[in-house]
This record gives structure tokens, sequence and C-alpha cells, in this order.
């Protein structure tokens, strides 16, 4: 499952000429990746009236936080932190377990039906979630979930996607290892917290990193779920401030949003490598 | 499935499955049962949310879309046969999304991976602060399509955004992004390419360093020209990781909601950017017909279903040539 991203070894030689048109391509992206995003950072910390000015201003002049003390303030950002936080930590912890477990019954016990039951995992990956939010919200209304966190999060928390990685990583084990352990007499369980998992770090890190991020940027359940900053997480207060502010004040709007991208920004800053492996996986061969 | 099934494909790292259980020392029949046992609690919650949340809902969508419920009265829903099908191949709106979703998804699966190919390959050498470049291209896809969709708002704002800066220092004008629906589909379009071509990128250049560099060596001595070499050589190699990302990125934009309510709330002029899926929610929710959103999705997925089960067909047919 590795994903093949250690650079140097494959690179062969090349001509100045392709070298050249290597830095030209890379000059060109960056620009094209980053104008935009420092766009979005100096805009959140213009004054209002530097912000609507032609030609536009690169660079705040005078530079202020008052975008940030605004979004603090008069909108419940905090509250909506707070929820982001608590959607996103229930559905990892519910979905890294549940993706483990059924991972391992599904790679190293054995019963019978048991590439049927894979497959009924899996195959949920090809329904899309437009197509069960109905029926859904209507069940969820009715049990009374809306606006609660158990609205938001138990209809998530079903797992295909983690399930897949993982059990491809407890396959790719070295069968001696695991079947040194069972003839040494080791239950099922302690053959999955002792020598099982120990040696899947690297795929469950990747595996729960995908889910953090995931579950962060998750929109349209969280969106339909919720009327307030009860439970609305992040995402959804960012639209809903929008709504507010709009077009004639962006500032606090590009404040927010810099605040609502900046947790997912930071953790991929220190397990880049990581982050990519488990959005990547699948893809490509080691 | 098929994500499962390009998935594999893609990757011959996943040992091609030892399913037939490791080496079977005989066993007696009470560890076997509660090796059942134990299997099926740890399979249950996650089966039972399956079930409950993706699969019933999916067949009761179905059911749905036979009549005329409302989301907000969720008592009365009458049959109403076939009539939200043959309203939904009626209408003139339907045209429209249609075209949208067509060219929203059409033109970021081509676009991003055509693009991500394309630098993946002129990256593909030893550069200095390449991986510095890597992580930059690569941080959009991790941020959310609705932050990205409300930041993108003002960068193509038509007054004083960053496009029309750029545009006005080199004397161009700026189209109106806001009220014009080809260029806010264009806008929208745009965004999602760039959000996503990090992605493309990421995975091409990890399948290019994973390649076989004696093929290289050999189209070398061959004298080929640097295009025969990426026809002939590269492309061939890179066809499992093609098929892969045509899979994923077209299932993912397929998909896009976020990005769209956040940029252009489906609009300009009603329907402007308005795909399916955003059909589906504005239908249900904002109209208030759920029996018809529940049409366009059940529709919606049987397209999904026919276009991966084609791309399945050409890959297969691909590989047996």
């Amino acid at each position: 499952m590795s994903t093949h991203l250690q650079v140097s070894q494959g690179d062969r030689h090349r001509t100045p000429l392709m070298s050249a048109a290597g830095y030209a391509a890379m000059v060109l992206v960056v620009l094209i990746i980053a104008v935009p995003l420092f766009w979005i950072l100096i805009t959140s910390f213009k004054e209002r009236q530097d912000i609507y000015v032609r030609p536009a201003q690169y660079w705040p002049s005078p530079a202020t936080t008052d975008n940030y003390r605004d979004t603090v303030t008069s909108i419940p950002f905090p509250a909506y932190f707070r929820n982001s936080l608590i959607i996103t930590a229930l559905l990892a912890a519910a979905k890294i377990t549940l993706g483990v477990l059924s991972a391992y019954a599904l790679s190293l016990l054995r019963f019978p039906g048991r590439n049927l039951v894979f497959l009924i995992v899996i195959a949920a990956l090809m329904v899309p979630n437009q197509i069960t939010v109905i029926s859904n919200y209507a069940l969820v209304a009715q049990l009374g979930w809306r606006n609660t966190f158990q609205g938001i999060v138990i209809p998530l928390a079903g797992v295909a996607f983690g399930t897949f990685l993982m059990r491809n990583q407890f396959l790719s084990l070295p069968t001696e290892i695991i079947e040194a352990a069972r003839l040494d007499g080791a239950g099922p369980m302690k053959l999955l917290w002792r020598v099982v998992m120990p040696m899947s770090w690297p795929t469950l890190v990747a595996f729960s990193l995908i889910t953090v991020v995931n579950e962060w940027n998750e929109y349209l359940w969280p969106f339909l779920m919720s009327d307030n900053e009860k439970t609305a997480p992040l995402q959804v207060g960012l639209t809903l401030l929008q709504n507010n502010e709009g077009g004639n004040n962006w500032g606090p709007v590009m404040a927010g949003t810099v605040l609502t991208v900046l947790p997912i920004l930071i953790l991929f800053l220190f397990l880049q490598r990581q982050m990519i492996k488990g959005l990547t996986a699948g893809a490509v061969k080691s | 499935m098929s994500v499962m099934e390009s998935s594999a494909l893609g990757a011959p790292a996943v040992r091609s499955g030892p399913p037939p259980p490791v080496g079977p020392p005989p066993r007696r029949s009470g560890t076997d049962r509660r090796e059942w046992l134990l299997a099926a609690g740890l399979l249950l919650p996650n089966l039972a949310l399956l079930t409950m949340f993706v699969y019933r809902p999916l067949i009761d969508n179905f059911r749905l879309s036979f009549t005329d419920y409302n989301i907000s009265a969720p008592t009365g829903a009458n049959s109403v046969g076939t009539a939200n099908y043959v309203e939904w191949f009626g209408r003139d709106d339907t045209r429209t999304i249609v075209g949208n979703t067509i060219i929203f998804t059409f033109a970021t699966v081509i676009i991003s991976m055509v693009l991500g190919l394309a630098l993946a390959l002129l990256l593909d050498q030893k550069l200095r602060g390449r991986n510095v470049v890597r992580s930059l291209v690569f941080a959009p896809f991790v941020v959310s399509g609705a932050a990205i969709g409300v930041a993108f708002q003002f960068v193509f704002d038509p007054s004083f955004g960053l496009i029309r800066d750029l545009l006005s220092r080199v004397g161009a004008s700026t189209p109106d992004f806001f009220q014009d629906s080809t260029w806010a589909m264009f806008m929208v379009t745009t965004t999602y390419i760039w959000k996503n071509l990090g992605y493309t990128f990421v995975i091409y250049l990890a399948a290019l360093q994973g390649r076989r560099i004696d093929l290289d060596e050999a189209a070398e001595i061959d004298g080929a020209t640097p295009w025969t070499h990426f026809r002939r050589v590269l492309l061939p190699q890179l066809r499992p990781t093609t098929f892969f990302l045509s899979i994923t990125v077209l299932l993912n934009s397929v998909q896009v909601f976020d990005l769209i309510y956040a940029q252009t709330r489906g609009g300009p002029v009603g329907t402007g950017t308005t795909t399916l899926v955003f059909q589906v929610y504005q239908e249900t929710f904002v109209n208030m017909r759920a029996g018809y959103g529940a049409t366009v999705a059940t529709i919606m997925f049987l397209i999904l279903l026919t276009i991966t089960f084609i791309q399945v067909r050409v890959m297969d047919r691909g590989t047996k040539a």
C-alpha cells in the first residue's frame, strides 16, 4: 500500500533544456497556487476601505487584525470551532476503530462468506452522498436528532474506504509472523494488538490523517443537520458568515476562511508525507 | 465497487490477495465457531451503520422518486408513478443542468489530469526546491471546498477581486463572473481544477518515479524522440494510474456540492452553475420537492454507474490488447 514518494533515486539525467523547462514550470505553478493564497491572506489584514480600491494593494498598509477580532466576536466562531473539534474527534475515533476492526476480521479471521461481506462493505464507496441524504434526513429528523451531534456523527460513521485501506495493509503482512504468533497460542485479539497493529502504524497514521481531514472538511451533511451555532461546524459557519457579510465586507470573511483552513494546513505542514500517502493510497505501486 | 477495482488495478503493491487463508493448520470446530463469532462481533457495528445509512437510503431514495414526498411534511407521500421522471425528461432546465454537470465534470477530469501529468513530466528530474513545490501544489487539495469556494468568490470578484486587478494591469477587461452564466461556470470549474491539480500531479509523479528505467534506456539506445518515448514508453506504463485517476477524479468532481454552494449558490440566473448534485439539494430542501429531488438523485446515480462500468470495460479491453 505504501505510496512511493521518495524522489531522488528515480531521477534520470536530463538536458539543460529540460531542466530549464522544469524550473519554468515550477515558477509558474508556484505563482498560480500561491498568489491567490497570498491575496486571501493580505485581504484578511486590510482595513475595510483598503479592500475596495483600484488598483488593488498587494500589502496591507496599515495592517490590522480587526477582521479577526470581528470574526471571533461578531459571529460565534469559537462555537463553530468547538463544534468542528467535537464532530471531527467523534467521527475520527469511530471510523478508525470500526475500520481497523472490520479490516482485521476481513483479512485475518476465517469465516464463511468473508469475500461477500468485504464486497458489501466496499460497494458502499459507489453510493454517492447525494442519493442517501434525502432518506437519511427524513430518518434523523423523525428521531428528533437535527441540531444534535449524534444526528451529524452517526449517519457518517460507517467506514468503507478505511476498511479497504487497512485490509490491504493487514494482507501485506508476512504470513510467517502471523502464523508463528498463532502457533505460540496468541488469541485473535492479542494477535491484533501485539502483532498486527505494531507492524501497521504507518498505514494507520495515514488512514487516521485522511479521516481527520475529510471529517474536518465535511460539508453537506452537517450543513443540512445544523441550523445554528449549537452544532454547526466551521465550514458551515463560514458560509453563514459569507451570507451575512459577503460582497460588501470581505475582510472578516477572508479572516474566517484563514481560521477555518489553518488547522488543516498546520497538520499538513508537519505530517504531509503521511497525509499524501493516505490521500493517494491505492493509486501507485511501490 | 469499481473504486475498489480501480485501486486494486492501480496498486500492484497490494499483494494480489492471499485470501485463501494463511497456512491452514487443522483446527477444532470449537475454535472455528469462536473465530466466526468474533468476526461477526467486529463487523457488526460497521455493517449495521452502512446498512442503515447507505444501503437503506439508497433503496428508499428509489422508492421516494415515485412519490410527491415533501421533506418538511414527512407524513404524506403519495405515489405519483413515473410522473417525476416524465417531468425531468420534459423540463427546460434539465438540459442546462445536465450540460453544466457534463462541462464541470469532464473539464475538471481532463484538464486536471493533463496538467497534472504535464507538470509531473517536467518535474520528474533533479530540481532544487521540487519537494517544496510539490507540497505547495498539494496543499489546496486538503483544504475544504467550502473555504476555497468562499475565498475564490473574492478572488473572482468582478469589482475588487484579484483576477480583475491582474487583468486591468495588462489592460484587459474583466468578464462578469457573478452575473454571466458561462463565466460563472468558468469560475467554479477553474477553482475546482486549482484545488485538484496537486492530487493528479502527485500521483502521476509517484507513478513516473516507480517506472522501469531499463525501458527508458532501451528507448534512448533506439534513438527515440522525446515524443515517441512519451507515447510508446511512458504512457503505456502510466495506464493503470490514468485509469485510477479518471475514475476517482470523476466520482469526486461529479459530487461537488460545497464549492459550488459557497461560490455561486447554483446561480446566476437560477441554474447558471447548477449541477445534478446541486439540483438534488435545491429541489429537496429549497423547493420542498423531495420526491423530485430523489428522482434526480436516482438518475444521477444510474449515469454514474454506467460511466464507471464503461470505464472498467475500456480498461479491461486495454489490458488485454
